[in-house]
């Protein structure tokens, strides 16, 4: 598999939620890359995890099912997903796999962070 | 699980008879495959710098290009958005259970959450473009046999629909459908509908891995209710893992491997199931498709009642 061109880089906003920023191609090579970022956002402290996509350049269906598997994790764990920063084509893909039904999707940060929906 | 074991020497493109289409396949085999409109989707920035000048793009260009050139390189190879599957009418199949049904992601099944993967090692003279182009153009002919696969005459291509009738047994067939979710060069993945045994998706894909290709089948899916997740559990797992190798080594052969093998692996990644989803029950299409198959006489019957009283 080749090496995932991507960057995944944390922020802590607030005591219980982290944003990710991602940046370039979301695909089933970057499962690694994702896995380290959601490690670094987690702990038991963490209630919301915020992804942010606004880098977003490529994302096939390996990236779909990838984000699937973050999920159950989040889910396991009982922390809420949300996503900001998609453009109109990727949002459309989120509809369509209705992943948006699981992860919330908002305009902005700041709509992301308090669970504002579009 | 078996062992992969690469073949030391597999036939050339000539010598397993690839139409010229696949055995040319090239890296951007999807950008050609894919309409005139979403070649132009897909087409990289730099290309139309290479073909005209700037100023010959810019007097060329139609209104709608910009908005084009701003699409990400993947948008020809994701189906257009769809709320509610539209199908046309296929030969070879009943066609049943799929008009109007939502398709059906992991997050919307009931069962727990399975990866599946098959994996089979192409060889050395087989690259990942080719395979995936023989994949998609001859798709059903690779399907155990009892099981029909009516697709598009074109092969696999983002959005299309496809009907499936697939056997389960003393003579039942149950008839459901697949949504082509993603097609490119290098893979291609089926979403499933509302009804069908799993809510999931289905990637199936190539790639080089030091001197040889690898093709793999994942499916990441939960049963979709109750019933399948019991007919599931109850050998349904091991029906479908043997239903994905006999595949797989069917388009080994048509690649030429003398001896395909397939690697199978299974992984739990969800234990829990999801009861919430339990009304999926009642699009069921194993249980429509037994109902079709028995009233299916007294349908016919009174078809044939209704046409001679109208023609009396």
């Amino acid at each position: 598999m080749s090496a995932p061109a991507i960057t995944m880089d944390v922020r802590r906003v607030g005591e219980t939620t982290a944003v990710v920023d991602i940046r370039g191609e979301v695909t089933a090579a970057c499962e690694p890359v994702l896995m380290s970022a959601y490690e670094a956002a987690g702990g038991s402290a963490t209630s919301r995890l915020v992804l942010n996509f606004g880098g977003l350049e490529y994302m096939n269906s390996g990236g779909i099912g990838m984000l699937v598997t973050l999920l159950v994790r989040a889910n396991r764990q009982r922390q809420q997903l949300a996503a900001y920063g998609l453009s109109e084509h990727y949002r459309e893909i989120f509809e369509l796999t209705r992943l948006d039904e699981a992860i919330t999707l908002s305009d902005s940060e700041e709509s992301a962070l308090h669970g504002v929906v579009r | 699980m078996t062992d992969t074991k690469g073949p030391d020497k597999v036939a050339t493109a000539d010598e397993i008879g690839l139409s010229a289409r696949e055995a040319a396949a090239p890296p951007h085999a999807a950008a050609q495959a894919a309409p005139p409109h979403a070649a132009a989707q897909a087409a990289p920035p730099h290309a139309a710098a290479q073909a005209a000048p700037p100023h010959a793009a810019a007097q060329a260009a139609p209104p709608h290009a910009a908005a084009q050139a701003a699409l990400p390189r993947d948008a020809a190879s994701w189906a257009r958005k769809v709320d509610r599957l539209e199908v046309d009418h296929r030969s070879g199949v009943r066609g049943t259970n799929v008009a109007g049904r939502r398709l059906t992601g992991p997050v919307q099944g009931l069962g727990k959450m399975w990866q599946k993967t098959y994996r089979m090692d192409a060889g050395s003279q087989i690259t990942p473009e080719q395979a995936i182009a023989t994949w998609r153009e001859h798709f059903p002919e690779f399907w155990p046999k009892g099981n029909r696969f009516a697709g598009a005459l074109t092969g696999i291509n983002p959005g299309d629909v496809a009907l499936l009738d697939l056997s389960i047994g003393g003579g039942v067939e149950l008839s459901t459908g697949v949504f082509v979710l993603y097609a490119d060069a290098e893979s291609f993945t089926l979403m499933t509908p509302q009804g069908h045994m799993f809510a999931g998706w289905i990637t199936f894909s190539a790639e080089r891995e030091g001197d040889t290709t690898t093709v793999q089948a994942l499916v990441l899916m939960r049963a979709n209710d109750p019933l399948y997740e019991i007919a599931m559990t109850l050998g349904g797992h091991r029906k479908e893992d043997k239903f994905w190798a006999a595949t797989l080594t069917a388009l080994g052969r048509r690649l030429g491997l003398p001896d395909p093998r397939v690697e199978t692996r299974s992984t739990c990644v969800d234990s829990k199931r999801q009861w919430r989803h339990s009304r999926n029950v009642w699009h069921n299409s194993m249980v429509r498709s037994v109902l079709q198959t028995v009233l299916a006489p007294l349908v016919g019957l009174s078809r044939l009642a209704r046409g001679v009283k109208s023609q009396a």
